[in-house]
């Protein structure tokens, strides 16, 4: 039963695809619908041109005569059909493989490894296998994710309910999604609040429940020249950095060396057992504590106050002596 | 989405197929079922399909010619047999991108592109260029995936493009049996190495490894490769004979004799220790506190470890490493006066 399905979209694929002009309703039903009753072949048909189409196939309706216009004729143009020819150097084809690593996302992993696949399909050598073991990193667990992508691409309306930081009250809100950004490691949607009249961020992590989609796909358009890594920039909170500045033992803390902003050799430090270097890093604060700590008596903090009051702090804890301040 | 096997999934194979055994000639029917990711019967089974497709005229000239013969056996499908297909020219290309293929595909290289060095990243930049013009160019009209995909911003931090780089280099390397000449740290010391190593593979345990056989310590070495800083293939072929990586799967230390389970005492806030670090056992204690042990092949990577945790990780047994740890804690709390 399958297989006879199978035969018969791809047999009207290939009938639209190779005929130069529309093919009418007619002929269509005559070559592949022959069997099936007159009802029958119009779901059938309706049916059969749906999934083709779903599949990404461009099938073309038109009129056969100028002069009648009571005759719809199909087709699909060759040109809108094919992947155009795309060379690609052993380079390139490399991160294209790597590229099927990265997401961590059921569905947007088969779109890839397809889409890598149909590469393959045009001779293109990208080695799949080789990669197994490199994880996959981006991942896009919000239930809500599937929904403001496809949003996003088919220009559809999204209602949903959201919770803002710091309320505790669900309230529905109704936005026409501009495009979907990732920022310090959290997916957010940036669009037109059609509630507020203005452009708006949500963090997919605070929609509660389903988001759904609310109006037909084109229902708006989304303002030229939207860049929508800058407005989830220019909206997002501000993940907060601050200066550091520590003195290191020459030959130590090679880490923080590496993201280090400016380094001052050889200047006066805690001790003089050693050479020690002055390094300035721009940091958050998630960490720096745990990471200076490891470096036991290598790393010296200058700045800022509060993360040397945290290393200290915990240093005597360890040793049991009282704290100065409080409790890290 | 369903699960169920379906005629549009299967003419999208097909769609698949068709064009790669027009790029690659004569292929047998195992390479052709990896090489497209499905199994070999059922690859079978789509050509049994198309088979009985081709031009509408109903003439057997029209029909598509697939060889079946050679790829069935007495014993069912033959994995070795050669697939031939021909008279299906015009299906010869593959279907475009769908604006999902296309989009989940440009998102994953920007993520990519996001998480690369500058050299990585010009090879990032060529090969986004060229889709996105591919899947703009014959994309028909109210669907634009070259379009779409530029809604979407992965960010910063979504992919480790050099790691993957890296892992897939040295795999070949060892696949090819080439030595490597590594530039690495060793935070246990702190301390930078240039070694030349020969390579036998990459494995993972928690974090990529490279397992090779260390010239310098004249032994076999798990490198990390998040603290591999500079990794060159050289044209000498290997020293040793060429086996294949250790398994990894009971943990990174099960090959070594030389090492100490030292059984640690966790406070709340330590909790999260044991889902980063290899530990042999985990014990609720009460309070919310764990007990752990560990295997520790070097005291010094355990001290930092310690230090990192300070204070609320403290040593059970043996007591000797409780006295190093505290010893390094007053140090460092000497450098503040």
């Amino acid at each position: 039963m399958a297989a006879e399905k199978s035969e018969r979209l791809l047999n009207l694929l290939i009938m639209l695809l190779v005929q130069r002009h529309y093919v009418s309703k007619e002929r269509i039903r005559e070559i592949l619908y022959a069997d099936s009753s007159p009802d029958a072949f119009e779901k059938m048909f309706e049916r059969d041109k749906d999934e083709l189409r779903s599949l990404g196939v461009p099938i073309e309706v038109g009129q056969i005569d100028a002069f009648f216009d009571d005759e719809p004729g199909y087709r699909i143009r060759p040109d809108e059909f094919a992947l155009p020819d795309i060379s690609l150097t052993s380079d390139e084809a490399a991160v294209i493989g790597v590229a099927t690593k990265v997401w961590q996302h059921a569905r947007l992993a088969e779109a890839t490894t397809e889409a890598v696949r149909k590469l393959t399909a045009l001779g293109i050598d990208v080695d799949l296998t080789a990669l197994d073991i490199v994880e996959p990193r981006l991942s896009a667990d919000e239930p809500s994710f599937d929904v403001f992508w496809e949003a996003t691409q088919e220009r559809t309306p999204v209602r949903f309910d959201y919770i803002r930081s710091g309320d505790t009250e669900v309230r529905s809100r109704h936005l026409q999604p501009w495009g979907v950004a990732r920022y310090s490691g959290r997916w957010y949607v940036v669009g037109y609040d059609t509630d507020r009249e203005a452009e708006r961020i949500f963090r997919l992590s605070r929609v509660q429940g389903k988001a759904t989609k609310a109006g037909p796909p084109g229902s708006y358009e989304i303002p030229p020249g939207t860049d929508v890594s800058e407005v989830a920039r220019r909206l997002a909170p501000e993940p907060s950095t601050e200066r550091v500045v520590l003195l290191v033992r020459k030959g130590a803390g090679h880490t923080l060396r590496r993201g280090a902003d400016d380094v001052e050799e050889g200047v006066t430090g805690p001790d003089t057992e050693s050479i020690w270097d002055r390094l300035v890093l721009e940091r958050g604060a998630l960490g720096l504590a745990d990471e200076v700590l490891g470096y036991g008596a290598d790393v010296y903090v200058e700045e800022p106050l509060a993360l040397r009051v945290r290393v200290v702090d915990r240093l005597r804890a360890a040793v049991g002596e009282a704290m100065i301040g409080e409790t890290a | 989405m369903s699960a169920q096997p379906s005629a549009k999934d299967q003419v999208a194979r097909l769609l698949t197929l068709v064009p790669y055994l027009h790029a690659h000639g004569e292929v047998r029917l195992d390479d052709a079922a990896k090489a497209l990711g499905v199994d070999p019967d059922q690859l079978f089974g789509d050509l049994k399909v198309l088979f009985m497709c081709g031009l509408p005229g109903g003439y057997p000239d029209d029909l598509i010619d697939v060889d079946l013969d050679a790829l069935e056996g007495p014993d069912g499908v033959r994995a070795d047999g050669v697939i031939k297909v021909s008279n299906a020219d015009y299906l010869a290309r593959p279907l475009r991108l769908s604006a999902t293929e296309a989009s989940a595909v440009i998102v994953a290289l920007r993520a990519l592109r996001n998480g690369a060095k500058d050299d990585t990243r010009e090879v990032v930049d060529r090969a986004l260029a060229k889709l996105e013009a591919a899947a703009a160019q014959g994309s028909g009209p109210g669907s634009a995936p070259g379009l779409a995909a530029a809604q979407i911003d992965p960010g910063d931090g979504a992919a480790d493009t050099d790691l993957a780089l890296l892992a897939r280099d040295l795999q070949t390397a060892a696949d090819r049996g080439r030595q490597v000449r590594l530039s690495y740290y060793i935070p246990s010391r702190d301390e930078q190495s240039e070694r030349v190593v020969d390579p036998r593979g990459v494995v993972t345990a928690g974090h990529l490894y490279l397992d090779a056989w260390c010239h310098s310590a004249e032994a076999p070495r798990l490198f990390r490769l998040d603290r591999i800083d500079h990794a060159e293939v050289l044209d000498d072929p290997v020293e040793t004979p060429q086996e294949g990586p250790r398994d990894l799967a009971d943990g990174i230390f099960s090959q070594s004799s030389d090492v100490t389970p030292v059984t640690l005492l966790l406070e709340p806030e330590a909790r999260w220790m044991p889902s980063y670090y290899p530990v042999e056992e985990v014990r609720e204690v009460g309070d919310d506190r764990l007990e752990v042990v560990l295997l520790v092949a070097d005291e010094r990577w355990l001290t930092r470890l310690l230090l990192r945790l300070a204070p609320h990780a403290r040593v059970v047994s043996p007591a000797g490493y409780a006295d190093t740890f505290t010893a390094a804690a007053q140090r460092a709390l000497s450098l503040y006066g």
